[in-house]
C-alpha cells in the first residue's frame, strides 16, 4: 500500500515552472529516492510534499488524506517530517534538547502546564532524547552546544531530532550534502537500520552512490520533469538517466 | 566550595550583592526606594527576557502594556475602590486580550519591522494617557492610589513594599526559568532558533509567538500596576519610552536569554545612579562609561559573564 502519493504536481514561479507535472507514489515501509541533477526541481518537490510552498496544481496525499491547504506543523502533525540540505540547529540549546523539542507532537502542555511541572512527562522525554542520540551516535555529546558538532554530526543530530516526533515518513533533503566518504557511509549505515525496523523513508539526493547503495526505488527528475522511475539497477542503466547526468554535466 | 578564582569571584559577588540588599533592607536605608523600583523593574525585564531572549524576538512596545496595569489599576482602586489585588488580576486579563488581538497582525512582522511596528504600539498606548483625559487624567495622571494590600493586610512602610515588591521579581525570575524549561519554553527556543526547522517538527509558530507576546504582556501589566501601587501616583510619562530604554538597557547588561540576567541587570542599572551620585556634575558621564564598560568586557550581559 502507498503511503505517499503525489499526484500531477506543478510548480510554478513566475513564468518558470520549477515542477511539471510530476506523480509518483511511496510505498509504506520503502526506502526511495528521488534524484536529478542540480536544478531539477528537487528542493520545490520536497517544499511541497512538507507543506512549505503551495503547488500551482495537482495534489499530495498522504496516508488517505489530501494535504491541500496544511501549513507546514500541521504536515508534521500527521506523520510527515523532513529535514533540510542546509542544517537548522537550535543553537541556544544544548544537543539533548535540540531532539527533546523533536518530542513536541507527541506530548502535551501550555503556559500553565509549564508552571505547575510536568515531571514525569519530562523525565519521559529527557529518556527518550538520550535514547534517540544514542542510537545515531551523539550521547556522549549530548549536553554540548550544537556549535561544537561537525556538519556530519549536525545531520545525523537533525536525523535524531526528526525521529523524535515518531514520524510515519521521514523526508530527508540531500543528507549526504557536505558529508565526507566516511560520514556518508556511517549515514548509510544509520538509514538502512531505521528501515529495517519498518521506517518508511523519501530520500532527495545528488548523491548517486549512497542512493544506488540503499534505495529500493528511484525517481529522476530533470528540468522539473519525472524522465525516469523504478528500482535502482534498472534506473542506473537507463539511458535518459545517463544523458541527464552525464550529458548534463559535459554541456 | 568553588573550585577555582572564577567560581570564587562569583561567590563573592553573589554574597556581595545579597548581603548589600539585606543591610538596606533591615536598616531602611533610602536607597530601599531604589531597589523596590529595581525590584519592579526585574518584572518588566523578566518578561522582555521572555519574548526576546528566549522566543527571539523584538518589542519596543512593552510600555504600552506596562500603562494598561499601572492605569488599570490606579483607576479601578483610585476612582472606583477596587481591592488592589482585583484590580491587577483585571488590568492583567485586559493587557492579555490586547496583546492576543494585537499580537495576531504585528508577529506576522519580522525583525525590523517588527521593531517598528511594536514601538508603535507603545507610542499610541502613550498618546491615549496623555489624550483621553476625562479616564486618565491627561498629563496630570492620577493620584491618591492605595497601596498594595491582600485581604486587612497592606504593605505600607517602606519596608513592606520592599518586601513585596522583592517577592514578585523573585516570582517573575522563577516563573519564566519554569516555562524556559518546558515543552512551550522547547518550542519558543526552537522558534527563536530556525522558524522552518520548529515548524517541520510539529510546531506551531504563529501561535507560539502569540502565546509568548500575552505571557510577556501579563508580566508587563503586573509590573505596572505594582508601579502604580508603589509609588502611590502616576503619569503618562512613567510608561513612556523611556521605560522600554531603561528595561533594554537592563536586558542587555544583566544578560538576554539568561535567567538571572534580569535580575542582576535590575539591580545594577537601578542602583547604579545612586552609587555614583557623588559624581554630581559629570554623573551622566559616568553612568554612560560604566555602561560601555560592562558591555565591552561582558558582551552577553554579567550574568553571561558569570555562567561562563
Amino acid at each position: 500500500m502507498s503511503l505517499l502519493q503525489v499526484e500531477r504536481l506543478t510548480r510554478r514561479f513566475g513564468g518558470l515552472i520549477a515542477l511539471d507535472d510530476v506523480s509518483f507514489s511511496v510505498p509504506s515501509g520503502s526506502l526511495s529516492a528521488v534524484i536529478g541533477p542540480n536544478g531539477a526541481g528537487k528542493t520545490t518537490l520536497f517544499n511541497l510534499i512538507s507543506g512549505f510552498i503551495p503547488p500551482s496544481e495537482g495534489c499530495v496525499r498522504f496516508d488517505g488524506h489530501d494535504f491541500a491547504g496544511l501549513k507546514p506543523h500541521q504536515v508534521a502533525a500527521r506523520g510527515l517530517v523532513r529535514t533540510f540540505q542546509l542544517v537548522r540547529p537550535f543553537p541556544a540549546m544544548s544537543i539533548a534538547e535540540n531532539v527533546r523539542v523533536g518530542t513536541h507532537l507527541r506530548t502535551k502542555g501550555g503556559v500553565l502546564a509549564a508552571l505547575l511541572g510536568q515531571p514525569a512527562q519530562e523525565r519521559r522525554v529527557a529518556d527518550r532524547a538520550l535514547q534517540l542520540l544514542d542510537r545515531v551516535g551523539l550521547a556522549s555529546v549530548a549536553d554540548q552546544a550544537p556549535s561544537s558538532l561537525g556538519y556530519g554530526q549536525l545531520r545525523l543530530l537533525e536525523i535524531a531530532r526528526a525521529l523524535a516526533t515518531q514520524p510515519k515518513l521521514l523526508l530527508l533533503d540531500e543528507p549526504a550534502a557536505g558529508l565526507n566518504h566516511v560520514e556518508t557511509d556511517r549515514l548509510g549505515l544509520l538509514l538502512r537500520a531505521l528501515h529495517a525496523d519498518g521506517l518508511t523513508i523519501l530520500l532527495i539526493e545528488h548523491d548517486m552512490r549512497l542512493v544506488m547503495d540503499l534505495a529500493e526505488y528511484v525517481v529522476v527528475l530533470d528540468f522539473g520533469r519525472k524522465i525516469a522511475e523504478g528500482p535502482a539497477d534498472a534506473v542506473a542503466r537507463d539511458p535518459a538517466v545517463l544523458d541527464a547526468y552525464l550529458g548534463g554535466a559535459d554541456a | 566550595m568553588p573550585s577555582n578564582i572564577i567560581g570564587w569571584a562569583r561567590l563573592i559577588a553573589g554574597v556581595l550583592g545579597l548581603s548589600a540588599v539585606a543591610y538596606i533592607a533591615v536598616t531602611g536605608n533610602y536607597l530601599l526606594t531604589a531597589l523596590g523600583f529595581a525590584a519592579i523593574y526585574v518584572v518588566f525585564v523578566a518578561a522582555l527576557n521572555l519574548f526576546m531572549g528566549h522566543a527571539g524576538q523584538v518589542s519596543f512596545g512593552q510600555n504600552a502594556f506596562a500603562a494598561i496595569g499601572g492605569y488599570g489599576s490606579a483607576i479601578l482602586t483610585a476612582n472606583h475602590g477596587w481591592p488592589p489585588m482585583l484590580a491587577m488580576l483585571a488590568s492583567a486579563l485586559l493587557a492579555a486580550l490586547v496583546a492576543l488581538v494585537v499580537g495576531q497582525a504585528t508577529l506576522r512582522l519580522r525583525g525590523h519591522y517588527l521593531a517598528m511596528g511594536t514601538l508603535a504600539l507603545g507610542l499610541i498606548s502613550y498618546e491615549i494617557a496623555v489624550q483621553w483625559e476625562q479616564v486618565t487624567g491627561g498629563y496630570m495622571g492620577i493620584s491618591g492610589i492605595p497601596p498594595l494590600s491582600i485581604g486587612g493586610f497592606a504593605a505600607e512602610t517602606d519596608r513592606q513594599v520592599f518586601l513585596v515588591l522583592a517577592l514578585a521579581a523573585v516570582l517573575a525570575c522563577w516563573s519564566v526559568w519554569r516555562l524556559r524549561r518546558s515543552r512551550f519554553g522547547r518550542a519558543m527556543g526552537a522558534v527563536a532558533g530556525s522558524e522552518e526547522a520548529a515548524a517541520a517538527l510539529g510546531v506551531d509558530v504563529a501561535r507560539t509567538k502569540v502565546i509568548t507576546f500575552v505571557a510577556a504582556a501579563v508580566y508587563a501589566s503586573v509590573a505596572g500596576s505594582l508601579m502604580a501601587h508603589a509609588v502611590g501616583y502616576i503619569s503618562p510619562e512613567v510608561f513612556g519610552l523611556h521605560m522600554v530604554v531603561v528595561g533594554f538597557t537592563m536586558l542587555y547588561v544583566g544578560g538576554i536569554g539568561t535567567t538571572l540576567g534580569p535580575l542582576v541587570g535590575a539591580f545594577v542599572i537601578g542602583m547604579l545612579p545612586e552609587v555614583i551620585r557623588g559624581f554630581r556634575d559629570v554623573q551622566d558621564l559616568v553612568y554612560g562609561v560604566v555602561l560601555i564598560l560592562i558591555l565591552i568586557r561582558a558582551p552577553g550581559g554579567l550574568a553571561g559573564a558569570w555562567r561562563r
